[in-house]
């Protein structure tokens, strides 16, 4: 399988992480915690599996914790304003946010622009669209909200599993099984392996850009509503930074940057890590939150810095055989 | 002068001028300058002002992304510039302060040059992780808390005055006449524009590329560092989580405006300065007009768009006729 041996690395760390943890706090150890890290996580987890696509794909999504506040924001108006049903207003709204990401795939491909910057107009265009929606936290009161919030899978031990994680368990599942099983999976690796290539074989690039931009904005739309769950509000300033945690979790899942190898399961673990040492902070109690971004910036270097190690072996013997040629 | 501003200037300079002309509609004080204690008033001496931080970003972020390069980390690197300046102002000379956090600039730009030059990562990847680690490091500094100062030194570098205009707009000026004559009066930013337009080739013909990518990511960790002391001698105090939020995407969207690809190459200081100005005016004026500054990011949004698709390779035959048609009249 493509992409599993850094996914290994990755799952390693978390095992080795998770362990060390709980020698110092064995209450770690214990279902209870596991199922908050599940929940605390699940939109970062849902948006993550969409970025693991875009950047496999060779490119980069800026937009999706925008797009995250404004589907928030958008769910709270139209469920508590505009007296629309919550079903009605979820499909509304993921319509709404898969548009938009078709959109800036469309518009990648057409104006053969770099996604960077492309994605960063889209960042700062759902972010302003969700201010000029609202700009003040709007509590949702719908029957809907306490129910799922409510509703939990009991775990041995006390632990909870609540429907929004498993919600975010289901979409990595199904983004692995996407990303792997089927042709638009192959697509996606030969996208990020080379663009050229992959269209002279065949693959329609632009096609499959504007959809890959689409799961992207699609998931961080459902990253939305499961974070309105998870908060019981809409709010324009809610996921601030998102793209940043999120970039973060793909590379250290053992995602190349550069395209064309990674795994959603590496993802998820590499989310997994992020909420560890988030919950080792708060157990420890004397460090500061500013931690978790630094052993953030520590992990994602050693996680780069092995990839390139990695790379550089790939390609050694090729530039050999290269020298050897002339 | 010609040196600094090609030809190609005239779209920004013609932007500017109608935003400013917006802007006077909109608030029809918007021209006027009064001369008070020594210092200039006025709301345009207040764009200068406030585009400050954004202007001397896009100085060194125009010379990383000339290399085809980019630099997220400069929005962390002025909290930690500021924190520094704040929690060492009121016990140290202005000379130690300043020393100490251009120095963490430039530590931090070397870090940067070191992971994309010799390490040889993608720009934006190791530069995402002096802009995750940034923050923290900051607060490390700060210990989480909002650090005051009361430093007169200090305070005279985000609010006094030098001949007239305030010492932040001075210094940007400065810093642009200092950059524009190393890069421009010698051949370094030739060799730069050889760097971005094709790294392989340029080597292969005896630039020092490595050196040159390490230089700019330096010089552009020294910018961020001065635009964060400066910040925080403006509020007279730093705070980690906020100094320089975001201002990393400003900084690129100056560079972009300005006319610079970010597929690397030719690069002009001058446009990517006038690009921060472009983005403050419109920021000005919509505070001056009235309108919630939520409209701000919409506005920003379709600038960048506007300028990304007449920037695009697909559209060269626009710029092909627009090109002619400046020929002709030269």
């Amino acid at each position: 399988m493509r992409g599993l041996p850094p996914a290994l690395i990755t799952a390693i760390v978390l095992v080795a992480g998770f362990a060390a943890c709980a020698v110092q706090f064995p209450n770690i150890a214990s279902t209870r915690v596991v199922g908050n890290l599940l929940t605390d996580n699940a939109f970062l987890g849902i948006v993550a599996a969409g970025m693991t696509f875009v950047i496999i794909s060779g490119g980069i999504d800026l937009s999706v914790g925008s797009v995250i506040g404004f589907t928030t924001v958008f769910v709270a108006l139209a469920i508590e304003r505009w007296g629309m049903p919550p079903l009605v207003a979820f499909v509304a709204v993921l319509a709404l946010s898969a548009a938009f990401g078709a959109a800036m795939g469309a518009v990648i491909h057409v104006f053969d622009l770099p996604p960077f910057i492309v994605t960063l107009a889209g960042m700062f265009l759902a972010r302003g669209a969700s201010f000029l929606l609202s700009t003040e936290s709007i509590p949702i009161t719908a029957p809907i909200y306490s129910t799922v919030s409510d509703f939990a899978l009991r775990l041995p031990g006390g632990g909870r599993l609540t429907a929004i994680a498993i919600i975010m368990l289901a979409i990595v599942t199904g983004g692995a099984l996407l990303l792997h099983l089927t042709r638009f999976g192959a697509n996606v690796y030969a996208l990020g392996g080379s663009r050229t290539t992959a269209s002279l074989m065949g693959v329609a690039v632009g096609k499959m850009t504007v959809k890959i931009y689409m799961l992207s904005s699609l998931l961080a739309g459902i990253a939305g509503i499961v974070f309105s769950f998870y908060t019981s509000a809409g709010y324009s300033l809610s996921a601030v930074g998102v793209e940043l945690d999120t970039i973060a979790a793909v590379v250290i899942g053992g995602t190349l940057l550069t395209g064309g190898q990674g795994s959603v399961i590496g993802t998820f673990l590499g989310v997994l890590i992020q909420g560890l040492i988030q919950t080792y902070i708060n157990f420890d109690g004397t460090l500061s939150s500013w931690w978790t971004k630094i052993a953030t910036g520590i992990l994602l270097f050693a996680f780069i810095a092995l990839q390139q190690g990695l790379v550089a072996l790939a390609r050694r013997p090729l530039a050999k055989s290269a020298g050897a040629a002339t | 002068m010609t040196a600094l501003l090609p030809r190609r200037g005239l779209a920004q300079i013609l932007a500017l001028i109608v935003i400013l002309a917006v802007d006077r509609v909109v608030s029809p004080q918007f021209f006027d300058l009064r001369l008070q204690d020594g210092r200039l008033f006025g709301s345009l001496i207040d764009v200068l002002n406030r585009g400050t931080p954004v202007a001397l970003l896009s100085l060194g972020m125009v010379l990383v992304i000339a290399t085809r390069g980019i630099d997220l980390s400069v929005g962390a690197v002025m909290a930690i510039a500021g924190a520094i300046a704040a929690s060492l102002a009121d016990t140290h000379s202005l000379a130690v302060v300043l020393a100490a956090a251009l120095g963490a600039g430039l530590i931090c730009g070397l870090w940067n040059g070191f992971l994309v030059a010799v390490l040889g990562m993608q720009p934006i990847v190791a530069t995402l992780i002096l802009m995750v680690a940034g923050r923290g490091i900051a607060q490390l500094i700060t210990e989480g808390r909002i650090v005051t100062f009361s430093s007169p030194d200090l305070v005279w570098l985000g609010n006094g005055s030098v001949l007239g205009l305030p010492v932040p707009v001075a210094i940007a000026l400065g810093m642009l006449i200092l950059t524009g004559a190393v890069v421009r009066g010698s051949a370094l930013g030739l060799l730069i524009e050889a760097t971005g337009g094709n790294a392989r080739a340029s080597e292969l013909a005896g630039v020092g590329t490595r050196a040159m990518i390490l230089s700019v990511y330096v010089w552009c960790g020294v910018c961020a560092a001065l635009a964060g002391v400066i910040a925080a001698a403006d509020i007279m105090g730093a705070d980690a989580n906020n100094a320089g939020l975001w201002l990393e995407l400003d900084a690129i969207l100056a560079v972009v405006i300005g006319g610079t690809s970010l597929f690397g190459g030719r690069f002009s200081l001058l446009l990517a300065v006038l690009g921060a100005l472009i983005i403050q005016t419109m920021n000005t004026g919509i505070l001056l007009s009235g309108y919630p500054p939520e409209f701000n990011l919409l506005v920003k949004a379709v600038v960048v768009l506007t300028v990304l698709l007449l920037q695009s390779p697909k559209l060269t035959g626009f710029a092909g006729i627009a090109a002619r048609l400046r020929r002709t009249k030269a």
